[in-house]
């Protein structure tokens, strides 16, 4: 097959808030730049976010970013290295302002200044009450985010591509990364795309779970290319869960019915959140409340044929609340679970919502891999922002609107350290190797091939259920034990896929099924770095580390507090420390506690 | 000039998962017998804004165009 070859000064895969806000960085300094996306730009997923931006603005209430600072470094369960979240809480400030130049329309205080919202997590003076530091765009934020930057984009003369997946990372004999390979899809023709510098803002990989609430798009591509070039994958046990997602479909049933009165019943009707934690029920925190769930079902008390999901009741309200107080849900019951619930319970699942872990990177957007006794080295041409990469400032535990933060402060950072590269000549166009698109054109070719293959549907939805029951919110030994030695197995059952459709243009099937191949490396590294970390830290729950005088919430910092490093090739695991240092001298460091709220 | 059909459906891979699974069952069963014509009117419909799209598939908003109300029918039902 011919491969055309393209030459541009950076390259940018994905085109959410991260991969936007990276790109206009390096257009406006006058950089030749291409952004690869397999869908049009202002539909990436980040249109999905509604929450809010956290930025310690302190237009609504008093606050500053050593407040923010606290909380990001709590939420994280001290997994979080303080250095990246120093430098996020600090910059959140410059880069809410500046979308509002930009045209981003925040929502406003009679005063004129950008309106902020309480949410979660979020607290003023050191955890003492809520602060309101999220600033949102009615329930549009993340649509509104993505159109601002977008057209920010096209006046800075950003290159989009759009409807090319990018197949493979493109690295030289020292490891030095030259670009990527990439699949257009009206043509079916591969291309290279050579360049100076490479961004990785290609999402999370939610799709790897059966219940998730991501949007298809979500198949971990860039995660799942790093993994395969050998840049090893950062902390991926993390995962949020939010804990009613419509069992079967995913999409989330706001907290908002169990404040309405809603409770969880199991097969026998019981209200089982009455054992579990006696005086809030229903109403307790996230984790609780999917953890109990999740004990009831792998205890054979959950629900339906198959016993996989409990049921959120509210057939006891009048029909007059759910219809005026819960309109959405009523619509959303309906066509995805097929139950009116003024008639009939909901079936529910703890659901996958955010990946914590990702391609680990520095604060300055750089991709940092162990390397000559450096365990944070960085990789030359290679830089990542956003959900898939890992900077880390999430942890173990994600707080609430600091993911439209993190994609806006670190898609800007890794656009900065790249245009200062390039102006200090430190970013060369180096030579591209004779087999630059081999191994992508072994991949189409093996997909062409393939005879008495696997179906790719099928091994997704075995991936998925396998994550789904050993890899989920709650965590038990032997379950996770089983779960690595299966997912192996799916592993080498997608490296056979087989499609029937062979055409080139428009061919969705393909596409899929190399997604997959970017999905199965994200579940590999979930399932094996989970089995192996014996603690209980932030989303990463196991049964055999609970609560004790010794370790509180079931965490252990003497063995544990450590970043996980998983190498795609021979699923082998590494450790490097938690930079629990700020990134200023003169900035205390937060110090390790129990995290309670 | 005919449209390419996997062109629309891969259109119809969108940022919210509520309209993935809705597209998901109308490609499974809807999206083969389409004709020319409504293979037309669902590839106009599939540049609205995601939220402007659910908010009609689900009811909570009104039609906006003559053109797209057979489509939004058959997304409703489907």
């Amino acid at each position: 097959m011919k491969v055309a070859k393209r030459t541009f000064d950076a390259v940018i895969v994905g085109a959410g808030g991260a991969g936007l806000r990276a790109a206009l960085q390096l257009s406006e300094a006058g950089m030749k730049t291409a952004v690869l996306t397999k869908v049009f730009p202002t539909r990436s997923h980040t249109v999905a976010a509604q929450g809010g931006v956290a930025a310690s603005l302190g237009n609504s209430t008093e606050d500053n970013w050593h407040w923010h600072m606290y909380d990001t470094v709590k939420g994280s369960d001290w997994l979080g290295d303080q250095d990246a979240i120093e430098f996020m809480c600090r910059k959140a400030n410059e880069v809410v302002v500046e979308l509002e130049h930009y045209g981003m329309p925040f929502d406003r205080t009679d005063d004129g200044k950008i309106y902020q919202r309480p949410f979660g997590g979020h607290s003023m003076n050191y955890g003492q009450a809520p602060v309101m530091r999220s600033c949102a765009a009615a329930d549009r934020t993340g649509h509104a985010m993505l159109h601002a930057l977008y057209q920010r984009n096209v006046r800075a003369n950003t290159q989009f591509f759009v409807e090319w997946m990018a197949l493979d990372l493109i690295r030289n004999s020292d490891g030095d990364v030259l670009g990527v390979t990439a699949l257009e899809m009206e043509t079916g023709e591969i291309s290279i795309f050579h360049s100076r510098a490479t961004i990785f803002a290609t999402g999370g990989a939610g799709r790897i779970y059966y219940s998730s609430t991501n949007a298809f798009i979500n198949t971990g591509d860039g995660v799942g290319m790093a993994a395969r070039s050998g840049i090893p994958l950062e902390d991926m046990e993390f995962w949020q869960f939010h804990p009613t997602g419509v069992a079967g479909a995913g999409v989330l049933i706001t907290e908002g019915v169990r404040g309405e009165g809603g409770i969880l019943r199991n097969d026998a009707g019981e209200r089982f959140m009455e054992r579990y934690a006696p005086n809030l029920k229903d109403l307790a925190s996230r984790d609780v409340v999917s953890r109990a769930m999740t004990t009831e079902i792998n205890e054979g008390r959950g629900c339906g044929p198959d016993k996989d999901h409990v049921l959120l009741d509210i057939t006891h309200l009048s029909p007059e609340t759910i219809l005026k107080r819960l309109p959405g849900i009523r619509e959303i019951s309906i066509q995805f679970a097929g139950v009116d619930p003024i008639k009939a319970p909901i079936p529910v699942v703890p659901t996958c919502h955010y990946q914590m872990g990702g391609i680990p990177t520095n604060y300055r957007g750089q991709v940092v891999i162990p390397k000559d006794g450096d365990v944070n080295s960085a990789v030359v041409g290679f830089y990542a922002a956003g959900e898939c990469a890992c900077a880390s400032v999430h942890g173990a535990n994600r707080l609430g609107t600091n993911s439209l933060l993190d994609l806006l402060v670190f898609g800007k950072s890794a656009g900065e350290t790249v245009v200062e590269d390039f102006r200090t000549g430190a970013l060369a166009l180096k030579p591209l190797p004779e087999d630059a698109a081999d191994v992508s054109l072994a991949r189409i070719a093996r997909l062409e091939g393939q005879k008495d293959g696997e179906n790719v549907h099928e091994v997704r939805l075995d991936m998925q259920r396998t994550m789904q029951k050993h890899a989920g919110v709650f965590r038990f030994d032997n379950l996770l034990k089983e779960g690595a030695e299966l997912i192996k197995g799916v592993a080498a059952r997608a490296a056979s896929t087989e499609i029937g459709d062979k055409s080139q243009v428009w061919n969705t099937a393909r596409v899929e099924a190399l997604e997959l191949d970017n999905l199965i490396e994200v579940a590999k590294a979930t399932m094996i770095s989970a089995e192996a970390r014996k603690e209980s830290r932030g989303a990463h729950v196991r049964d055999d580390a609970p609560d004790t005088p010794e370790h509180p919430n079931g965490r252990n910092d003497e063995e544990w507090l450590k970043h996980t490093l998983w190498y795609s090739a021979d699923n082998r695991l590494e450790y490097k420390p938690v930079n629990l240092k700020p990134l200023s001298p003169n900035v205390e460091p937060i110090a390790l506690a129990k995290r309670t709220y | 000039m005919s449209i390419n059909r996997g062109r629309v459906r891969w259109h119809c891979r969108r940022a919210l998962l509520e309209l993935d699974l809705v597209f998901a069952r109308f490609l499974e069963s809807q999206f083969d017998d389409l004709s020319e014509a409504q293979l037309a009117d669902l590839a106009d419909l599939l540049l609205c804004e995601d939220h402007d799209l659910w908010a009609m598939v689900n009811g909570r908003k009104p039609c906006e165009n003559a053109r797209w109300r057979e489509m939004i029918g058959l997304l409703r039902h489907c």
